[in-house]
């Protein structure tokens, strides 16, 4: 079982969902968050003061997923999330201890789907 | 003479003509997405200012002023108001000061283009904005006042009939939406998914603060704190409830629950419907004209629209122009003597001239409007660019256009 994070473009979300849809990836958690690469934050104004270099809004996307999903998960999101310019994003791929499933108390890859 | 009543009245009147526009900003403002809510509330506000100024420069006069042709255009004998007293204008007003008619019918000029803001939401460049709106305040909303509103006006010769502005504010803007939104083409993203409203709270303060203002456009354009006032006030207050209802009762049998967005979007489309009627029609021909201004309004913006694929993205055109046509028109059916002696029989009192009268009224201001607004469009796209890249399209107008953004994600 792996955890996949990916942080991505707000405005991809939609093209990133249609893509796990069509890998059958259909379960996944998505969180607004804040962040910044390479990519240099945007320069706001107020009322005279800068504030440079804010930090981004992202999207974050988490997917527990067993171990043959894992590569397809993968192409779907570049596929669905790649613009090729910078501050595109970056997936995260970590290893998976456990999964609980909370109403019935099943455990490990049955748990997962 | 002065009448201090009348006075007090449309002063009143014109400042909670003015509270329209930002209660418009909000009615807009929640509907956007979150990345665009201020470019929403930064163009209706900067109309404010910049028509303000335009009015007293020469739009007053362009408008109002002494007749300049055969009813096309007045003169710029008031710019700067020149000439424009303490003292009351007898052809406008023969009770309040001439200063406080222009002030009144300043707001009115300042709401009419932010209502377009709707149209081209969340994908216009800023500095085109502000030029367009000058342009389109100068060349079509100066010129159809003056055709309807002034004396000597054309169309008012020919007795047309537009109590509040139903034609001059309304329909000319919501043809000229369309006009818009068709000539500066969808938003990105617009064929994959439908842009949800990011706060529908905002909408719902906007669409309030709509109504409460709307009592000084409609009963202020009586002029005077009487009989005709209350009256305006009253088929104002009705047909704007009864639309309200029947968008939720529409709702409710099409798509199974009756939503907060409707039900104030029907209110607007009531509230938009009876503007041109409501000093000529009784309270119970306003029921009828707001139930109906729902039910055509309803079928334009999630029938109509969808069908044709235009993305006129708040349905300034399906709001305004529909329910603005329709309640000028309606004004030619429900019109009685028996209300207003001013007034004229509409079609269901006798009075067949009147309908046709209101119909020339219709053809007439939608050519124009939309012809004038694609010259202009035109002019200004070619000269300083009407979109904004897709890039700053995606970010968001808040961030690129204002450097500044509505809500922190943290803190």
């Amino acid at each position: 079982m792996k955890y996949i994070i990916a942080i991505i473009q707000p405005h991809k979300l939609d093209e990133v969902q249609k893509a796990l849809e069509d890998v059958e990836v259909n379960l996944m958690t998505v969180s607004s968050v804040l962040g910044r690469g390479r990519q240099k934050g945007l320069t706001e104004v107020y009322r005279g003061a800068k504030e440079a270099g804010n930090l981004l809004k992202k999207v974050k996307i988490e997917i527990a997923c067993n171990e043959d999903f894992v590569e397809p998960a993968i192409a779907a999101i570049v596929k669905g999330a790649r613009t090729g310019e910078i501050g595109d994003g970056k997936i995260f791929v970590l290893d998976l201890y456990q999964v609980v499933r909370i109403r019935t108390g099943e455990r490990g890859g049955h748990a997962i789907g | 003479m002065i009448d201090s009543g009348d006075t007090a009245f449309v002063l009143v009147s014109a400042a909670l003509v003015l509270l329209m526009t930002p209660g418009l900003a909000f009615f807009y403002g929640g509907m956007v997405r979150r990345k665009n809510v201020l470019s929403a509330l930064m163009q209706c506000f900067t109309l404010m200012c910049l028509v303000s100024v335009q009015w007293v420069l020469y739009g007053y006069s362009l408008t109002f002023g002494p007749d300049g042709g055969p009813g096309i255009i007045g003169r710029l004998d008031w710019a700067g108001l020149s000439g424009v007293g303490l003292l009351p204008n007898e052809e406008y007003s023969a009770t309040i000061p001439h200063m406080a008619f222009m002030i009144f019918q300043a707001m009115f000029a300042v709401i009419t283009p932010a209502l377009i803001i709707g149209a081209y939401a969340e994908r216009i460049k800023f500095s085109a904005f502000l030029v367009l709106t000058v342009l389109w305040a100068t060349f079509v909303y100066d010129p159809i006042g003056h055709w309807v509103w002034a004396t000597g006006g054309w169309l008012r010769k020919l007795g047309a009939l537009d109590f509040a502005g139903g034609i001059v504010v309304h329909t000319s803007s919501g043809v000229s939406a369309l006009v818009m939104a068709l000539l500066i083409g969808k938003r990105v993203g617009f064929e994959q998914r439908a842009f949800t409203p990011h706060n529908l709270p905002l909408t719902v303060l906007g669409g309030a603060l709509l109504w409460f203002g709307w009592f000084g456009f409609n009963a202020g354009s009586a002029l005077g704190a009487g009989g005709l006032a209350a009256q305006a006030f009253v088929t104002t207050n009705t047909a704007t409830a009864a639309a309200g209802l029947t968008w939720a009762l529409i709702e409710w049998q099409q798509d199974k629950a009756p939503t907060v967005l409707g039900v104030v979007t029907g209110a607007v489309a009531g509230l938009v419907a009876i503007t041109p009627a409501c000093g000529f029609v009784g309270p119970l021909s306003a029921i009828f004209i707001g139930a109906v201004a729902s039910i055509l309004c309803y079928i334009a913006v999630t029938r109509v629209k969808g069908l044709l694929g235009y993305d006129d993205s708040l349905d300034v055109f399906g709001i305004h122009g529909v329910g603005g046509i329709w309640g000028t028109l309606a004004t030619g059916l429900f019109a009685e003597k028996a209300v207003n002696t001013a007034g004229a029989d509409g079609l269901f009192f006798g009075g067949v001239h009147q309908f046709l009268v209101q119909i020339l009224l219709v053809v007439v201001t939608a050519c124009y409007a939309s012809g004038m607004t694609w010259i202009l469009f035109k002019f200004v796209d070619a000269v300083v660019g009407m979109r904004v890249d897709k890039h700053s399209e995606i970010v968001g107008l808040d961030l690129t256009q204002h450097h500044e953004s509505a809500y922190t994600v943290i803190e």
